[in-house]
């Protein structure tokens, strides 16, 4: 019988290939699941999952809720703004306190890189990483390359651009590492000011013009503009951003093939990719948040697995 | 560890002719019947029964799903490793519908009372069946018993059944195994 080689889901850089396999047949399985009458199956009747989010997520937050209830566990959901963190407390002392409440498993977003490990190390419960930070976001990865899996057939061999915002992107930290790992080959592309210094060093290529991207591609996840990040101007206007790297149905039509298109959400219409490109049929963006429950179901189904 | 023969390939032909007699004595024409082959070694038995349903006893259009009832268990994380999950296959509801559940080996009875649960994710059927190869006596933890059975076996615990194939191991034959 296979099982994950790991107890907690800190990041992509902490696994290896044979669990990106395990997971996405689990989740085959649990996509079988939630397309049934009833879409429930009662696994984890004996496990209660904290979410403890002290960021803000609605799509996160939700995908995992409704993962953790298909499996039938006990959930209970905490925000940072309405805690004591607000009153001073600290990380450990919050996760503590809530895991005295006999949780099984805490799933976390936090501002800070690291955080997801550093409670890994010092709490007493079976962490998986929600985002921490500009680190990573692993279950976005997994869903992502699920998604590919599932549009072209297999992630080897596949040319994956990520366009946007690398600098401050967990999304596309983790992606890089889940995609090399299956043996696809990535690039970015993006404003010079919103690529990290030494990207090439992850074994990734720099393409600054959005058409020759697009051109090379099999596959092109558009992040988001994250204003809420950006605490300086790192390009002159949304409008000029828009000119140079927002994906337009015409400039997808000029090309002589079909890129298959992927957004993390929430889209800024207009910004990052265009409405009529978000709703056509090259996109898969509702497709990821339905694979989501399912790889979410499966990470959190083998992790509760291991749980003694 | 020692092996002995428990039926041989034309004991298990004979057997598969007095099931599908028996089904079809209470099913006729299986028009609001579904055969359901619990994954993983159940798979084979059903469609086995299928074929000579309606290769034999000229019964077309049988309905025929697979069930996993790994999710279901009652025995996750109690075990050394986690449960591997099989392919279920029901394109169908099974509402109102009888429905015939099929499986190798009847043994503690845990994984019929787990398809029990199962299955109700795809409606209320009005009765439900096991119809097994193999029937352990003496060995169930819970009051579940087959409604048509093959070959009934006092096998104690040291001693494990195994049944073989001919799609999957190449000929039909049903073992008794101990461990020493």
């Amino acid at each position: 019988m296979k099982e994950l080689s790991v107890n907690h889901l800190i990041g992509i850089k902490y696994i290896q290939k044979s669990d990106i396999d395990l997971i996405f047949e689990t989740a085959d399985h649990f996509k079988e699941v939630i397309n049934r009458p009833i879409k429930k199956v009662p696994s984890l009747r004996d496990i209660t999952i904290a979410n403890v989010f002290f960021e803000n997520s609605t799509r996160t937050k939700l995908s995992f809720e409704l993962a953790q209830k298909r499996l039938s566990a006990d959930v209970i959901s905490f925000s940072a703004a309405q805690s004591s963190v607000k009153k001073g407390e600290t990380l450990i002392d919050t996760v503590n306190n809530i895991l005295s409440m006999k949780v099984d498993m805490v799933v976390m977003r936090h501002a800070n890189p690291g955080a997801a490990h550093f409670l890994s190390q010092n709490v007493k419960a079976s962490i998986i990483n929600a985002g921490d930070g500009a680190h990573e976001h692993p279950t976005q990865a997994l869903l992502d390359s699920y998604t590919i899996r599932e549009s072209l057939g297999d992630v080897a061999g596949k040319k994956v651009v990520i366009v946007g915002d690398i600098l401050h992107s967990r999304v596309a930290l983790s992606n890089i590492f889940a995609l090399q790992m299956q043996g696809a080959e990535v690039r970015v592309c993006g404003p010079k000011t919103l690529l990290p210094k030494h990207i090439e060093s992850l074994g990734v290529k720099v393409e600054s013009n959005l058409r020759k991207a697009l051109e090379w591609a099999d596959v092109a996840n558009m992040l988001r503009v994250q204003n809420e990040r950006l605490d300086v101007n790192y390009f002159p206007s949304t409008r000029e951003y828009t000119q140079q790297y927002g994906v337009t149905k015409e400039l997808l039509d000029s090309l002589d093939k079909e890129v298959v298109i992927m957004h993390p959400g929430p889209i800024n219409r207009g910004v990052e990719i265009t409405s009529d490109v978000a709703d056509s049929k090259q996109s898969v963006i509702l497709n990821q948040v339905e694979n989501g429950v399912a790889v979410r179901m499966a990470v959190t189904y083998l992790l509760a697995s291991k749980i003694k | 560890m020692s092996q002995k023969v428990l039926l041989t390939a034309k004991e298990v032909n004979i057997i598969l002719h007095r099931l599908a007699c028996q089904l079809i004595e209470n099913h006729l024409d299986f028009s609001n019947t579904i055969l359901i082959g619990l994954q993983p070694r159940g798979k084979f038995l059903a469609e086995r029964i299928k074929q000579v349903l309606e290769n034999e006893y000229q019964i077309k259009e049988i309905q025929l799903g697979f069930l996993d009832i790994t999710f279901f268990r009652d025995d996750f994380r109690r075990g050394e490793k986690p449960l591997e999950a099989n392919k279920t296959q029901i394109d169908f509801l099974v509402e109102d519908k009888k429905v015939v559940f099929i499986d190798d080996v009847l043994f503690t009875g845990r994984s019929i009372n787990a398809a029990l649960t199962a299955i109700q994710s795809f409606g209320r059927p009005s009765e439900v069946e096991l119809l097994v190869l193999i029937d352990r006596r003496f060995s169930r933890h819970l009051p579940i018993q087959p409604d048509y059975r093959g070959r009934q076996v006092d096998a104690i615990n040291n001693e494990k059944v195994i049944v073989k194939w001919k799609e999957n191991e190449g000929e039909d034959l049903v073992l008794i195994e101990t461990k020493n």
